[in-house]
C-alpha cells in the first residue's frame, strides 16, 4: 500500500508548490493561517492528490470521496488546491480577502466549489463527517469521508461528543485525522491545555490510533489506504506528528506563526527554506522510496 | 368567527402531532431520517424509531453533535429531523445552528418541543423563553410556532417540502385544538386571520391563539370584536397582516410563552416601528426575567398570557 518513487517524489513535488502557493496567497491575503497551513499540506496533498476520490471531473458527484477541513483556518491552502486542481477559479486567488473575493480566512463552501464545509467555529468537523459517513451507509454509497482537525480545536467537547458517536455508531468509513503541530494561538497546547496522553484519549473514546510522522507523505498514505482498508468494526484515528511551519525555518515549531504576515524579504527567505526544504524531502524519497 | 376555528376543544399532546406526521413522511420519503439527544421518547421520535431504527439516531445528551451530525445528513442528501427540548435545541448548539445549518443553508429541519413555560414545574433550565430570541436573528432560517395539534402536523409536512433550515417549536403536553380542518391553507409565513374584528387586534402563536380565541368570545360579549391572528410563522413575519391590523383595528397586542424580548412581540413592533406606528400596542409575554415554577394554567395567569389576561389588557387599552 506504499507509493513508488515515482509517485512518492511527485507528490513531494506537489507538497513543495503547494507551501509555495501558500506563500503568495498569504501576501495577497495580507496575512494568513500559514503555519498550520503547512502542517497540513502533507496530509492535504496525500488526500487531494493520491488518497481520495476527488477531481475536477466528479466533484459533484455524489460518489466523490468527502473531506472536511475541521480546522477551518487553513482555508489559505485549500482554496489554492482547489484552483490547482482546476475546480476554482486560479486567477481570483489574488483577491483572497479583498473586499467582494469568495474567500476569505475561512472559506465559504457556498461560494467555494469544491469545499464541502464550511468551517472555522471549531469542533464542528468532526461531527459534520459522522453525519456524511452516515448518510454513505443509509444511501448505500461507497464513498469515505476523511475529517482533517488539529490539536488545539481538540479543546472543543463537541469533538468528544463526535468520538463517542463515531465508536458507538462503529462507523468505519470515516476516518479521522489530527494534524497535532503542538500549537495553537496563545501558545504550545500542552502549555495552554494540556492534551496529553493524547493518543490514549481517542483510544478511550474506542479508536484505533495509528500515529505517523505528518511531514512523510509515504507513511501518511500508507496510513490512510490502512485505514480504507480497516475491516474490524473500530473507527481510526490517525493522529500525524508534525511542525507548525514546516518548510520555512524561522516559522518551524513557532506557535506565533499560528497568523501572520509576510513582508518582501520574508517572503524571499521563505522560498529560499522551500526550495532548500524540498530537496531534502525529495533526496528522502529516493533513498527511501521503492 | 370562521368556520374552522373551534373553542372548548380538546387538547391534544402536539409531540404526538409531530412524531405522527414524521412517521408519515419517513413511509414516503426514504431521505427523512430523525435525531434526539436522549429525548426521543418525549419527541416522540420514538414513534418512528419502530418502524425505521436504522434511520432514527439518538447521539445521547450532546446536542452540539446532534445539530452538526444533522448538518452532515443533509450535505449527504438526507432529510434529517433534529429534535429535543427547546431550551436545548435552541442553546445547547446555537453556534452549530449558526455555522453548520444556517451558514451553509443546509436542509435541516430542527424541532423544539417543552417550549415556552410549558415544562411549567421543571423551572427555568427547562423553560424555553429565548429560544426565538436566539434564533431570529439568524440568516436562512425560517422559525415556526404552531398553535394545535393539526398545525404541528401540518408544519411538520410542510418544512420537509421547502428547502432550507427550519425550527418548530412546540410544547410539552397539550394544546387544545383551535382548528377542526387541516385544510385551512396553512402556510410558512402566511399569518390565518382566526377571527375578524375591527375594534382590537391580538396577534398570538402556539398555546396563546386558543386563549386569545377565548379572550375574542368573551370580549364579543361585552361589544368588542377581537380580531385574533395566528403569526405561526415567526420569520419571516407576515408583514402584510401586521399592516392590516394596523390600519383597520384599533391597536394591537402581542401574546407568546416567551420572553417579551426577541421573539413575535419583538418581530411585530418593528414591522410597526418601520411603518409609522400604532396608537396602542402592548407585547404580552414573559417580563425580561427568568419565569416563575407551577402549575402552566398559574403561570399563563400570572404572566396574564391566559384568556382574561389577554382580555383584560385588551379592555384596558381600550379604557373600559
Amino acid at each position: 500500500m506504499s507509493l513508488t518513487k515515482e509517485q512518492w517524489i511527485t507528490l513531494e513535488k506537489k507538497a513543495s508548490s503547494l507551501r509555495r502557493k501558500t506563500a503568495e496567497v498569504c501576501v495577497w491575503a495580507k496575512g494568513a493561517h500559514i503555519g498550520g497551513a503547512y502542517s497540513s499540506a502533507d496530509v492535504l496533498t496525500a488526500l487531494y492528490y493520491y488518497v481520495m476520490n476527488f477531481s475536477k471531473d466528479n466533484y459533484l458527484d455524489e460518489d466523490r470521496d468527502r473531506l472536511i477541513i475541521s480546522k477551518g483556518h487553513a482555508g489559505v491552502i485549500t482554496a489554492p488546491i482547489l484552483a490547482d486542481l482546476g475546480i476554482v477559479d486560479e486567477s481570483l486567488l489574488p483577491t483572497y480577502n479583498h473586499t467582494g473575493s469568495p474567500f476569505g480566512v475561512h472559506l465559504d463552501k457556498r461560494k467555494v466549489p469544491g469545499l464541502e464545509a464550511s468551517t472555522g467555529s471549531l469542533g464542528h468537523g468532526l461531527s459534520i463527517g459522522l453525519g456524511l459517513a452516515m448518510a454513505a451507509r443509509l444511501r448505500d454509497k461507497k464513498y469515505f469521508t476523511y475529517v482533517l482537525l488539529g490539536d488545539g480545536e481538540c479543546d472543543e467537547g463537541s469533538v468528544w461528543e463526535a468520538a463517542m458517536s463515531i465508536s458507538h455508531f462503529k462507523v468505519t468509513n470515516l476516518i479521522t485525522i489530527v494534524d497535532r503541530n503542538q500549537c495553537m494561538i496563545d501558545g504550545r497546547t500542552e502549555d495552554v491545555m494540556g492534551l496529553e496522553p493524547f493518543a490514549d484519549k481517542w483510544r478511550a473514546f474506542g479508536f484505533e490510533v495509528v500515529e505517523v510522522d505528518g511531514h512523510n507523505i509515504n507513511e501518511i498514505v500508507t496510513a490512510l489506504e490502512n485505514a480504507k482498508a480497516n475491516k474490524t468494526d473500530k473507527p481510526i484515528c490517525i493522529l500525524l506528528n508534525t511542525f507548525k511551519g514546516e518548510g520555512v525555518g524561522f516559522m518551524r515549531d513557532n506557535y506565533k506563526w499560528h497568523y501572520g504576515t509576510l513582508d518582501e524579504a520574508q517572503l524571499a527567505e521563505a522560498f529560499r527554506d522551500l526550495e532548500a526544504y524540498e530537496k531534502v524531502r525529495i533526496a528522502r524519497a529516493e533513498k527511501e522510496g521503492k | 368567527m370562521k368556520d374552522f376555528a373551534i373553542i372548548g376543544s380538546e387538547a391534544r399532546s402536539t409531540t404526538e402531532a409531530f412524531g405522527k406526521a414524521l412517521l408519515e413522511l419517513a413511509d414516503q420519503h426514504p431521505e427523512v431520517c430523525a435525531l434526539s439527544a436522549d429525548l426521543a421518547g418525549s419527541v416522540k421520535v420514538t414513534i418512528m424509531q419502530k418502524k425505521y431504527p436504522e434511520r432514527v439516531f439518538d447521539v445521547g445528551i450532546a446536542e452540539q453533535n446532534m445539530i452538526s451530525m444533522a448538518a452532515g445528513l443533509a450535505l449527504g442528501g438526507l432529510v434529517p429531523f433534529a429534535a429535543t427540548f427547546s431550551v436545548f435545541a435552541s442553546l445547547r448548539d446555537l453556534d452549530q445552528i449558526h455555522t453548520d445549518v444556517c451558514y451553509q443553508n443546509a436542509n435541516v429541519k430542527m424541532l423544539g418541543s417543552h417550549g415556552g413555560t410549558s415544562f411549567s414545574q421543571a423551572g427555568s433550565t427547562h423553560h424555553a423563553l429565548e429560544d426565538i430570541a436566539a434564533l431570529r436573528g439568524m440568516a436562512n432560517l425560517t422559525i415556526i410556532c404552531p398553535a394545535d395539534y393539526i398545525e404541528t402536523q401540518l408544519a411538520t409536512k410542510a418544512v420537509y417540502e421547502k428547502f432550507g433550515p427550519m425550527y418548530i417549536r412546540i410544547n410539552r403536553g397539550t394544546d387544545y385544538d383551535v382548528y377542526n380542518t387541516y385544510d385551512y391553507g396553512f402556510t410558512i409565513g402566511k399569518a390565518v386571520r382566526m377571527t375578524e374584528g375591527n375594534d382590537f387586534t391580538v396577534i398570538a402563536c402556539g398555546s396563546m391563539v386558543y386563549q386569545a380565541l377565548i379572550a375574542a368570545e368573551s370580549l364579543k360579549k361585552k361589544g368588542i370584536n377581537l380580531r385574533v391572528v395566528n403569526m405561526h410563522t415567526i420569520k419571516p413575519i407576515d408583514k402584510e397582516e401586521i399592516l392590516s391590523a394596523m390600519k383597520e383595528t384599533g391597536g394591537i397586542i402581542t401574546a407568546e410563552d416567551h420572553n417579551v424580548i426577541g421573539a413575535l412581540g419583538s418581530a411585530v413592533a418593528e414591522v410597526i416601528a418601520e411603518n409609522g406606528g400604532v396608537k396602542h400596542f402592548k407585547r404580552l409575554g414573559v417580563p425580561d426575567e427568568f419565569s416563575i415554577i407551577g402549575a402552566r394554567k398559574d403561570i399563563l395567569a400570572h404572566y396574564e398570557i391566559d384568556a382574561a389576561g389577554i382580555e383584560k389588557n385588551v379592555l384596558e387599552i381600550l379604557g373600559k
